[in-house]
């Protein structure tokens, strides 16, 4: 470490750092989880509502498959945006501290 | 439809064959003069971008299984195979939540190296290392046994030789083009794919106007709306949840697929990549469901299962329904690269596992040369890739599709709670890494074995035909007798006492049905938790004041990467 003067255990932006990331980490598993689970917790305990259909032709199910597909790949987006707008920042200015 | 030339040897499959073996040898030729360091080797000189990753990480996670299976299964089961493929998409939030940037900082070539970043490095490199080959293995048997049965199927190409073609091009590839050379070819792989399937998808859509309600009524007014509704996939909730848990955290457990964070240039990249990967993915499981409804319509089911009863060959039905032979032989060759891609990256994981984490970190104690390492890990390769070729002539014939499911169990017990306790859990020690890993290795293991999927599909398979048997016939004999009091207007009664007593006679069938001693079909529920937990237990029980220390310094390179590689 090329530094030992600045201690950033104790500054505030690398806390806020390790917070902020801990919890949007912690939302977006949590809600991953939900989506899927809930998906399969849906086919074990109430398949007629699955089976119901939507339109003419394509029942209720079809949709939500593909959305838990959709809404996985809609999170990473969400987390990619929030950390090259505001990790990277964050980051930065905890890496200039540190190397002076 | 003509009559299909699925299982000859066609000039159009041949020469899009060796179109791709010709141009991604070339690849090799080229990468070969740039692999001579570890880091080149290993890691392609971190020199991929994430877009390329992205590409290269769907490349290495979509197989020549997924695709044909995939497909196959919607084409005969309907809705069931929709949800199947969603088990495989969704791990790969969690590892961009939770693994892919801390991974990527702390590391160095693989994932041994974040569990070790603060722990004792020989015991953990040990365990690790043990964690890594079990999960390449199995997988890398499982492809090499759907590689052989799937050429064969589809080129006519002897089982034996096929299995021979795969390893000596994936030993080519890895061993003189390294990192490097896998990575292309899992990037044309994934592009030759999804490009491939899309064009597939395009074709069939055009049938029903560019409509998918048109395309799902069809099917429902072919095969009943039982099609379009969930059916017997999911009979018990805790099934379904145990191997949900083994899908989705076995994903971030893979060896094959952590090790590809590292050639990129950063955990910016490393996030990038992921992003990419599941858009691919995702797009691709999308695709795939899709041709599995197309040619349930389009080719039928009787049409696919008398090729194939597993359905494996519905969408190169498909295609040569719509495209001809030359959309056949291009979507075989395509299937062949598929194949080729994953064994190589898998491969290469193993490899990495033997010379980096056993060769250099515990025979060495982590004292060796680049020279060294690199001639190890091109003969571990060599001994990889003839083990596979054995392997998989060793397994033709048996049922291996537990093998898959085993590796995702093992990634989810053994190699994902050790990776993300060392990153988030300052009390974290190397006796609870060590007991952790070795508690969901052998749980994962000995409950498989054990379990329905082993002990009844493959020791008791026998019997459990038999039973089938016995069970289908009832059936028909029982409707026949139905149709008939039907014919004959018989009284009401007379008819639902004959379906009570087929009920009856089936649950007494049943009953005969050789029971596993574990009742879960996949072990990870239990194997997971208890890793969980064993490591939580024994790392209180055996405090590590140095690695509590260093928790801090490794936080610092975690999220700013200070210090990363």
């Amino acid at each position: 470490m090329s530094s030992t003067s600045f201690n950033y255990k104790e500054d505030p932006d690398f806390k806020k750092l390790t917070g902020q990331k801990s919890t949007i980490s912690l939302v977006l598993t949590i809600l991953e989880l939900t989506f899927y689970f809930g998906f399969i917790g849906l086919i074990a305990f109430n398949k007629p509502f699955l089976s119901s259909m939507l339109t003419e032709r394509i029942t209720i199910g079809i949709p939500i498959a593909v959305g838990v597909i959709v809404m996985s790949w809609i999170l990473t987006g969400i987390y990619v945006r929030w950390a090259n707008n505001t990790y990277d920042v964050l980051v930065k200015k905890v890496r200039d501290k540190v190397e002076g | 439809m003509a009559q299909s030339i699925i299982g000859q040897v066609h000039p159009v499959s041949i020469t899009f064959f060796l179109l791709f073996v010709v141009s991604t040898l070339g690849i090799t030729y080229w990468a070969a003069k740039r692999t001579r360091t570890t880091k080149e080797f290993y890691a392609a000189g971190r020199s991929i971008t994430g877009f390329q990753n992205g590409l290269a990480l769907a490349g290495d996670y979509m197989s020549a299984a997924s695709f044909l299976g995939i497909a196959g299964l919607v084409s005969t089961k309907g809705y069931d195979g929709l949800i199947y493929s969603v088990g495989w998409l969704v791990g790969w939030p969690i590892i961009m939540f939770l693994i892919a940037e801390p991974l990527r900082n702390l590391g160095k070539y693989t994932f041994a190296d974040v569990v070790a970043f603060r722990l004792k490095r020989m015991p953990i490199r040990t365990s690790a290392a043990a964690g890594s080959l079990v999960t390449v293995l199995f997988y890398l048997i499982a492809q090499m046994v759907g590689a052989g049965t799937l050429i064969k199927l589809m080129f006519g190409l002897p089982y034996e030789w096929a299995i021979i073609i795969v390893g000596c091009l994936m030993i080519a590839y890895v061993l003189f083009g390294g990192m490097l050379a896998t990575t292309w070819v899992q990037i044309i792989k994934a592009v030759l794919l999804l490009g491939g399937a899309t064009l597939l998808v395009i074709m069939t859509l055009s049938k029903f106007g560019f409509n998918y309600g048109a395309l799902f009524g069809t099917a429902a007014e072919k095969y009943g709306p039982e099609f379009l509704q969930p059916g017997g996939l999911i009979t018990s909730p805790i099934d379904a949840f145990s191997l949900g848990l083994a899908l989705m955290f076995g994903t971030a457990g893979l060896p094959h697929i952590l090790m590809r964070f590292y050639t990129v240039p950063d955990a910016k990249e490393a996030r990038k990549s992921v992003f990419y990967a599941t858009g691919f993915i995702g797009y691709f499981y999308i695709l795939t469901v899709t041709i599995g409804f197309g040619a349930a319509v389009i080719v039928g089911k009787k049409v696919i299962m008398a090729i194939d009863k597993g359905g494996n060959m519905a969408a190169p039905l498909l295609a040569e329904a719509l495209g001809g032979h030359v959309f056949l032989g291009f979507l075989a060759a395509v299937a062949f690269a598929t194949i080729l891609a994953v064994v190589a990256g898998l491969t290469l994981a193993g490899a990495s596992a033997l010379s980096h984490d056993l060769y250099v970190g515990v025979i060495r104690r982590g004292q060796s040369n680049e020279n060294d390492e690199v001639k190890v890990a091109k003969l571990a390769t060599i001994g990889l890739g003839v083990s596979a070729m054995l392997l998989g002539i060793l397994f033709k014939g048996q049922n291996v599709a537990f093998m898959v499911g085993l590796a995702f169990a093992v990634a989810a017990s053994a190699n994902f709670p050790a990776l993300v306790m060392s990153i988030m859990w300052k009390n974290f020690s190397t006796k609870g890494a060590v007991a952790s890993i070795w508690t969901g290795l052998i749980l994962a293991t000995g409950l498989i074995i054990i379990s329905p999927t082993v002990w009844v599909d493959v020791f008791h398979s026998k019997e459990k035909a038999a039973i089938e048997k016995q069970i289908t016939e009832s059936e028909t004999q029982s409707k026949a007798k139905v149709e008939e009091l039907e014919k004959a207007a018989a009284d009401p009664k007379a008819i639902s006492e004959e379906k009570a007593q087929l009920d009856a006679k089936k649950k007494e069938i049943s009953a005969q049905m050789p029971k596993a001693l574990f009742p879960l079909k996949n072990p990870g529920l239990i194997s997971m938790g208890a890793a969980f937990l064993t490591g939580i237990l024994v790392s209180l029980m055996s405090r590590e004041p140095e690695a509590q220390e260093k928790f801090e310094k490794e936080k610092l390179r975690a999220y700013i990467g200070i210090g990363a590689e």
